[in-house]
């Protein structure tokens, strides 16, 4: 009995229920459907509502609420020396537990308190199931009848399916605001964690990088610091480069693809453009680590510069070649809202293209470049994939690009992408600095629009 | 003033302004030539990018076999006669290939030299053996020659990434092995296949073993719930939105978020996805499920903008006279806003998609970046997708992997190209100018 076939069960009741609907409808009228209130397919959908609403509920429900309960059930039955372990031993047990009624562990050497502590899970899972098997049908079947218990040909029937669609509408419309809430609440969550060991400004302040927790008290090298500014410094250098590869180039291309680029030209760039910004960050990772990186590191040489091998200049050109399109789509929009009436003013005063577009467009579509030069600036800092490949790892507090730093996002993938327990400083710091991310993109995001917003000039 | 000092100053200010024109034209060519060096530029980092992945990644789709005589010799395979597939399926087919390259090289005596004689074939040809005597028994007593999968460090000496210089202890391929392997190579006992190992197999940690097919299988299964998930509601919000909502400052607070979640970095949703699908509502780690779910919340921003332009894009004349006849607000919606505008939401829906394709960082906080094996059978089993695995395998230090990445890559590039090919036809073929 698992929960597929009891989800199947629902929707198998519910597509039944729609169509006893329609027929009672039909029936109710003797087969003259233009004495109806609304049309018999609504009638049947009023049906399938209160046939698969309440009994989905109800199955939702449970399946959020099932495993904490058996969690609850089963550190219950369990001996009280097993139960009375700390949080993460228990865990380790209950996931024994798990394995072994799951069939994953063998049942032959395991010890007899878990062996029987996992025929009560089986036991238990299998009767809550039956129980919400029996609980959602009946559920079902109650709404069902009811529902066709109110047919009748005054039934407002499309009124009160509209209404449910509606109610619906406005709850998918919420997600996205719970998205939002769901991230600061968990960033927001896990910090204080954090924050609770490791002081705010030490983390803010703090000029070393270090994250380490000592396993036993003894440990060597155990003192971990987790001062951010290393990190705040490297994505700040590494986002700098690539905004002096993208910003040129891509102001450049937009003005050239928009004012001098003959139709062939068009054709052929704007694609290659378009490709540029469709290819998987992981991909430019790979190129940057590959290629990149050792040529800039071969030229250094030549020229006697000592170039790490994941030198920030790398990851810096490669992330700007990345950004052009994006750079270069926003700024080509903000230069197409510029009317054409200045651009005529000025030719007709004898000025040629480019001091056209040199001091009358460019200047008069300048919030928007800088609201686009914030944007890109938020997507650099926010990229990881490139910087994962091609930056390096150990916290640097540079300015010379080409040595190795790490950057705010190298750092949250590596410290969640290992097996570190998941309470420890460590691991916590992660959300910390992905806390600070989202604040920073956040702010850039609402400073780039009320700047476009508020020097946006009136044109007509 | 007299004519001739009028004169000369007109002529000087024609000088003068001769050469500011002149000045002038020169900046507007310099201007120009700098946004053809812009364009250029991005187009060069373009073609070189693509250049660098294909010429690395092609050579990954042939294989290096060696072909050797084999005695499928019964008293190993089946000492008791009994044909049974259990005996069969176990037997130590590893004996027949060493027994068969020891024939060959008879000057390998020592331990040492025959473990390095053996270290030519991948590790996966005594399956090979297996699978082919589990076909046809009837080969069991028999001799013949058997076309084996070469190791990787073979392969990468024969396709000449490999140098055959240098310093014997640094080189992965000691200069005896060298010797056997052009030995071979002299007797055309060395040749090189279209290799179906890299379109068929699962991942493994030998270069030649090593395949794509789980991962795509577990991109196509995480796609299939992303799609699930974002469509409808992205649809059913974007039509909220645009139809319904009043203007007041809970749908301005809508859609501010929708615009703020666009421009979250997708490491962030990863992080959500950590701390409540996986902690909090304990659904399997690194299963398609949750990539999916956590892709679909990337996603949806994208698709409830592009399914708002669409909807907006229908003119108000075809709601007016659906609401003239008599419709609801809803059938106005559901049976003609709607369809005239899927062609603008099918468009924003594969790029979105086109665009989750691509994501790997969140993925990596949920686990998939695990080393799995197995190909996944259903949306809650352990599984990877082509991002990450093209993540995996760039870390991995085997030479043979740069050439596998690469192909990777190209299969990814293949199946955006196609995505985005397709969304354009359809913009094409079926977005109407009102």
């Amino acid at each position: 009995m698992n929960l597929t076939v009891i989800f199947a069960t629902l929707l198998i009741l519910t597509a039944v229920g729609y169509f006893l609907g329609r027929q009672r409808a039909f029936a109710s009228v003797g087969g003259r459907a233009s004495q109806l209130h609304s049309l018999p397919s609504y009638h049947g959908a009023y049906v399938a509502l209160w046939c698969l609403l309440p009994a989905l509920l109800l199955f939702l429900l449970w399946m959020l609420a099932e495993p904490h309960i058996l969690r609850a059930i089963t550190i219950g039955a369990l001996p009280p020396e097993l139960a009375n372990l700390p949080n993460n031993q228990l865990g380790l047990v209950l996931n024994d537990i798990q394995n072994i009624a799951e069939g994953n562990a063998a049942r032959a050497g395991a010890d007899p308190a878990k062996l029987a502590a996992a025929d009560h899970l089986i036991t238990w899972e299998r009767t809550g199931r039956i129980a919400i098997a029996i609980a959602a049908v009946a559920a079902a079947l109650a709404g069902l009848l009811w529902g066709r218990h109110r047919i009748a040909p005054a039934l407002r029937a499309r009124n009160s399916v509209e209404r449910t669609a509606t109610i619906l509408l406005i709850a998918c419309s919420t997600i996205s605001v719970i998205t939002t809430v769901g991230i600061v609440l968990s960033l927001l969550f896990e910090s204080l964690r954090f924050f609770a060991q490791v002081p705010f400004y030490e983390f803010l302040f703090g000029l070393q990088w270090s994250p380490q927790t000592a396993m036993r008290a003894d440990q060597v090298g155990s003192s971990g610091a987790f001062g951010a500014i290393p990190l705040f410094a490297g994505t700040l250098l590494i986002t700098l480069i690539a905004m002096v590869v993208a910003v040129p180039l891509g102001l450049m291309a937009a003005i050239y693809m928009a004012d001098y680029a003959s139709k062939t030209v068009r054709a052929f760039v704007k694609p290659a453009l378009e490709v540029l910004a469709g290819i998987p960050t992981v991909v430019y990772g790979f190129f940057a680590a590959l290629t990149v990186a050792p040529f800039i590191r071969g030229a250094g040489q030549s020229i006697g510069l000592d170039v790490a091998s994941e030198s920030a200049l790398a990851a810096g050109v490669v992330m700007g070649v990345m950004i052009i399109p994006f750079v270069s789509s926003l700024s080509d929009d903000v230069m197409n809202a510029v009317p054409q009436s200045l651009r005529d003013g000025s030719y007709a005063l004898g000025a040629t293209k480019s001091e056209t577009i040199r001091q009358v467009v460019v200047p008069a579509a300048l919030p928007g470049i800088v609201g686009a030069v914030l944007l890109a600036v938020s997507r650099a800092i926010g990229e990881t994939m490139i910087v994962v490949m091609a930056a390096g790892l150990t916290a640097n507090l540079t300015a010379n690009p080409l040595e190795a730093v790490t950057t705010v996002t190298v750092q949250i993938a590596t410290l969640l992408v290992g097996d570190q327990e998941f309470d420890s400083p460590k691991t916590l710091s992660a959300f910390a600095l992905g806390l600070v991310l989202f604040c920073v993109t956040l702010a850039l995001n609402i400073v780039a629009l009320s700047i476009v917003r508020r020097y946006r000039e009136k044109y007509d | 003033m007299t004519e001739a000092a009028i004169e000369a100053m007109q002529f000087r200010q024609a000088e003068t302004s001769a050469v500011r024109v002149r000045r002038r034209y020169a900046a507007e060519r310099r201007f120009r030539f700098y946004g053809v060096l812009a364009i250029s530029v991005a187009v060069l980092m373009l073609a070189l990018l693509l250049a660098t992945i294909v010429s690395k990644g092609y050579g990954a789709f042939v294989q290096t076999e060696i072909t050797i005589d084999i005695n499928f010799d019964s008293a190993v395979i089946d000492p008791a006669g009994t044909l049974d597939p259990a005996v069969l399926a176990t037997a130590d087919y590893a004996k027949l290939i060493k027994e068969a390259l020891y024939a060959q090289f008879p000057e390998a005596t020592s331990r040492g030299d025959k473990r390095a004689l053996y270290d030519l074939v991948s590790t996966g040809a005594s399956y090979e053996l297996q699978k082919m005597v589990l076909t046809d028994p009837s080969l069991i007593g028999k001799t013949q020659p058997v076309t084996l999968t070469a190791s990787d460090d073979v392969d990468m000496l024969n396709k000449g990434y490999m140098s055959r210089s240098g310093v014997e202890a640094e080189r992965r391929l000691n200069d005896k092995q060298v010797g056997w392997i052009d030995g071979l190579a002299a007797k055309g006992l060395v040749s090189t296949a279209l290799g179906t190992a890299f379109l068929t197999h699962g991942d493994s940690r030998e270069p030649e073993q090593a395949g794509v097919w789980g991962a795509v299988v577990g991109t196509v299964f995480t796609m299939l719930v992303t799609l699930l998930m974002t469509l409808p509601l992205g649809v059913a919000t974007a039509v909220y939105l645009e139809e319904f909502a009043p203007k007041n400052r809970w749908t301005d607070l809508i859609e501010i978020n929708i615009n703020n979640l666009a421009a979250v970095p997708s490491i962030v949703f990863g992080l959500l996805g950590l701390a409540v699908f996986l902690n909090f509502f304990g659904l399997p780690r690194s299963a398609p499920l949750v990539g999916g779910m956590v892709l679909a919340l990337i996603v949806l921003p994208t698709i409830i903008i592009a399914g708002r332009a669409a909807i907006k894009a229908v003119p108000p004349s075809i709601r007016e006279a659906a609401l003239g006849v008599g419709a609801s607000k809803l059938q106005v919606v559901t049976h003609h806003v709607l369809p005239l505008a899927m062609p603008g939401i099918l468009t924003g829906t594969i790029i979105g998609m086109a665009h989750a394709l691509g994501e790997t960082a969140p993925l990596l906080m949920i686990g998939m970046v695990a080393f799995i094996v197995d190909i996944p059978g259903g949306i809650t089993d352990a599984a990877t997708v082509l991002p990450v695995q093209i993540y995996i395998w760039a870390d991995s230090p085997e030479r043979a992997f740069v050439e596998r990445t690469s192909a990777a890559i190209m299969v990814l590039l293949a199946v955006l190209l196609v995505m985005n090919g397709l969304a354009i036809l359809l913009r094409r073929q079926f977005e109407r100018r009102w």
